[in-house]
């Protein structure tokens, strides 16, 4: 029984909610090395790209609901998810145009581009705080459990209790069902294979009568995307906060990197290395402990290898751990 | 017009701006831009050393900063006897002991041969001394903290004068400059950027969540002043006779005697600093860093040590910063780590470095002055334009509200797009690079 109670508190506080951390991390990540792959930069304005995606979505979310539109038990934001996409996509093929454009067709150095997406960092970050201001904002309705800890207790009989949150759930299907869609979409159509023979050779893809006007095109949309779905999936499980989403970059850059930048396999893989860390290393484990151990050696303190707030340290260890000894990444990367 | 002639008009345009700010606002207002101009142009001459002479991207100035802010701390904070008979040799000794883990790490990485017994040899090195480390620490931090936590709390500093602390702060942010440089400059610039940017807010963690040290959140206020209080000079009557003299309230006067007296301090260190880097810019050491920067594998095939050299301007550069953050905590009184933010300590530094003019020394400064005033100015700016725009809408509909509301945030969009502006048409910055 202790056992099984066990292995519930570690689902409870540790399994479930890396997972959906995870997606998360995944998609932001996902973004994150597609540009590198075919733009060959570091987007810092990724983290406020989602932040903006967000943003759509949460207020179309408020005009749905002052309209009374509700999906039942889900949230109201699923329905708002594509025209948060539509926001996000028509922002960044703007961003190209007007900003990138100038510097591919130079053929700048990819460090000129970095500072570039600093300045679009910039802006992007004042264009959200202006139009929905620096605070928490909550758009999430619908049914919040999926399974309730009570309910759990009384189901089972256990005397821990298993929460799963709805929003949980809703993460990993969607996240699931975007990355196979992308994967579908990069290994089987033609546009797609396009994209990673750009991404592999540059010169070789425009001798075989690639357009790069139209794959970079295709790749903002994409990354649009699924800067999108990841802004609003970590929203609805937190809650929405420009800044936020700011911090999320340095988890989201660890995961790409440590994947292998430029591999979209190796971000998702990242995704949840840097996810699984951060919660396992910052959670308590005097609950999971006390059930496992004897009542004589049950530990006194929390057993918290790390407080909370050095979640960011986790990360960041993580990657440089991974870029001593292995620079390429998890997954082999591009290292231009 | 000759080249002189057009810097020597910008930095004027930026004095008269700030007179402007003077006679339109207040001399008060004027002389806080003045000084936290003079420091930002500090950061900026740090950040140009990296990136303008050596091609360095570090995107963590805030840490370095903030490493500065933490040195006035333990520099010129009274001791907390109390706290240290508690547990101050404790906490210590773990520190020494998690040093000589990592070091113990290291020595077995070098020692042994590679392979999988290597590995195990270290993650159990690390493992144990983690564990140690915390026995130690643990009960120490506990008993420090609880030493009257509504003042104290913490440590506190030596107790000297808060001047030491510039230098100091400089010596902190080079140490944990080399601890990174070691690790991270052979990577690639990308690299290199996020290593930087997480280091910073790793540092920001430490203070804000180790009490001991820096009372956190809790913030340490009260930090010793390294020119007179403004109430002492109320007090002392030949202040006051001669702010009389020349026909001043005495408040105002001590007001801005002390703000004065800082930006007299600041300049000194400006100018110190911006000597030395223009010699060490004209000097055979700073042609080897910008040969390194145009072609590094050029520079290396004429036997050039590109690592060491890289090293050396990454720590001098990243000193410079923390000088600067040591200067900036001075200047406010307090620490309050929770204030720094990567847009305002990182990304603004980078603005100024850019739109003055990276490679050249004086254009970093001139952008250090240019940018802060625009920093604090674009909000009563973009207040009156949304006063403007809103000046039709009936009072208490919405979306007039919301835009004076929103005024505030006004200052990143500005930033953004000057930085996008400059970078496109005129890449080099307002002083390009000779």
């Amino acid at each position: 029984m202790d056992f099984l109670n066990a292995i519930v508190a570690l689902s409870n506080y540790v399994l479930i909610p890396g997972i959906a951390y995870g997606s998360q991390l995944a998609l932001g990540a996902l973004g994150v090395t597609l540009v590198y792959g075919i733009l060959r930069f570091s987007n810092f304005a990724h983290g406020d790209t989602m932040a903006f995606g967000a943003m759509i979505t949460v207020l179309v979310t408020w005009w749905l609901q002052s309209l009374g539109v509700s999906l039942g038990p889900l949230p109201t934001a699923l329905l708002a998810l594509p025209f948060g996409i539509l926001g996000c996509v028509l922002l960044l093929l703007a961003t190209d145009r007007v900003v990138y454009r100038f510097y591919r067709e130079k053929k700048a150095k990819p460090v000129i581009l970095v500072i570039v997406s600093m300045g679009v960092m910039f802006i992007m970050n004042g264009i959200v705080r202006l139009i929905i201001g620096p605070d928490d904002q909550r758009f999430l309705d619908g049914e919040r459990f999926l399974i309730s800890a009570r309910d759990f207790k009384e189901m089972t009989g256990l005397a821990e209790g298993l929460a799963i949150k709805s929003t949980q759930v809703i993460t990993l299907i969607t996240a699931i069902i975007v990355v196979a869609l992308l994967f579908w979409f990069l290994n089987r159509t033609r546009a797609g294979k396009s994209m990673r023979a750009y991404s592999d050779n540059e010169d070789l893809a425009l001798l075989s009568g690639v357009n790069p006007e139209r794959v970079v095109m295709l790749t903002w949309v994409i990354v649009a995307a699924l800067a999108t779905v990841a802004g609003v999936l970590y929203g609805l499980d937190k809650s929405f906060k420009p800044f936020t989403y700011f911090q999320l970059l340095l988890p989201i850059f660890a995961s790409a990197i440590v994947g292998g930048l430029g591999n979209p396999l190796g971000a998702i893989a990242g995704g949840f290395v840097i996810a699984f860390s951060e919660v396992t290393i910052t959670y308590a484990w005097k609950k999971v402990l006390g059930y496992l151990m004897p009542d004589s050696l049950a530990p006194d303190g929390l057993v918290q290898l790390l407080s909370t707030d050095y979640k960011f340290a986790v990360s960041f260890v993580i990657l440089l751990i991974v870029l001593l000894f292995k620079p390429t990444g998890l997954f082999k990367g591009q290292s231009v | 017009m000759s080249v002189n002639v057009k810097n020597i008009g910008l930095f004027a345009l930026v004095g008269v701006l700030i007179l402007l700010t003077g006679f339109l606002q207040s001399w008060n207002s004027a002389l806080l831009i003045l000084n936290m101009g003079l420091i930002s142009a500090i950061m900026a001459l740090g950040v140009n050393l990296q990136w303008g002479f050596a091609g360095l991207f570090n995107i963590g100035v805030m840490g370095f900063v903030a490493l500065g802010g933490l040195a006035t701390v333990l520099v010129a904070m009274p001791p907390t006897t109390e706290a240290w008979a508690q547990g101050g040799v404790r906490v210590l000794l773990a520190l020494v002991l998690g040093a000589a883990t990592i070091i113990a790490a290291v020595l077995v990485y070098r020692a042994m041969k590679k392979g999988w017994q290597r590995s195990v040899a270290m993650i159990v090195i690390l493992v144990a001394g983690f564990f140690i480390y915390r026995a130690v620490l643990d009960p120490g931090v506990a008993r420090i903290e609880a030493v009257d936590p509504a003042a104290t709390g913490y440590l506190g500093g030596l107790g000297l004068p808060v001047i030491l602390a510039w230098p100091v702060g400089g010596v902190l942010a080079a140490g944990a400059a080399w601890v990174i440089g070691r690790t991270a400059l052979g990577l690639r610039s990308d690299y290199l950027a996020i290593a930087t940017l997480g280091i910073a807010e790793i540092i920001i963690a430490v203070l804000k969540n180790e009490d001991w040290l820096s009372r956190g959140v809790k913030n340490v206020i009260g930090i010793p002043r390294p020119v007179p209080f403004e109430i002492d000079l109320q007090n002392d009557p030949g202040f006051v006779d001669r702010a009389a003299g020349l026909g001043l309230d005495p408040v105002i006067a001590s007001t801005l005697y002390v703000k004065l007296l800082y930006g007299v301090l600041f300049l000194i260190v400006l100018l110190v600093l911006l000597w030395m880097a223009q010699k060490a810019l004209a000097s055979p050491w700073g042609r080897m860093l910008r040969a390194i920067r145009d072609n590094e594998v050029a520079a290396e095939a004429m036997g050039k040590d590109v690592k060491k050299r890289h090293l050396q301007v990454f720590i001098l550069g990243s000193a410079i910063c923390g000088i600067a953050g040591a200067m900036m905590t001075t200047l406010d009184g307090q620490l309050t780590p929770s204030s720094y933010q990567p847009l305002r300590f990182t990304f603004l530094i980078w603005v100024m470095v850019i739109v003055g003019g990276s490679g050249n020394n004086f254009g970093a400064v001139l952008g250090g002055f240019l940018i802060w005033f625009l920093w604090v100015q674009v909000e009563p700016m973009g207040r009156l334009l949304m006063d403007l725009i809103t000046s039709g809408m009936a009072d208490g509909y919405w979306l007039k509200t919301h835009l004076l509301e929103s005024a505030a945030h006004m200052r990143l969009l500005t930033m953004g797009l000057v930085l996008l502006l400059v970078l496109r048409f005129s890449p080099r910055g307002l002083i390009p690079e000779k």
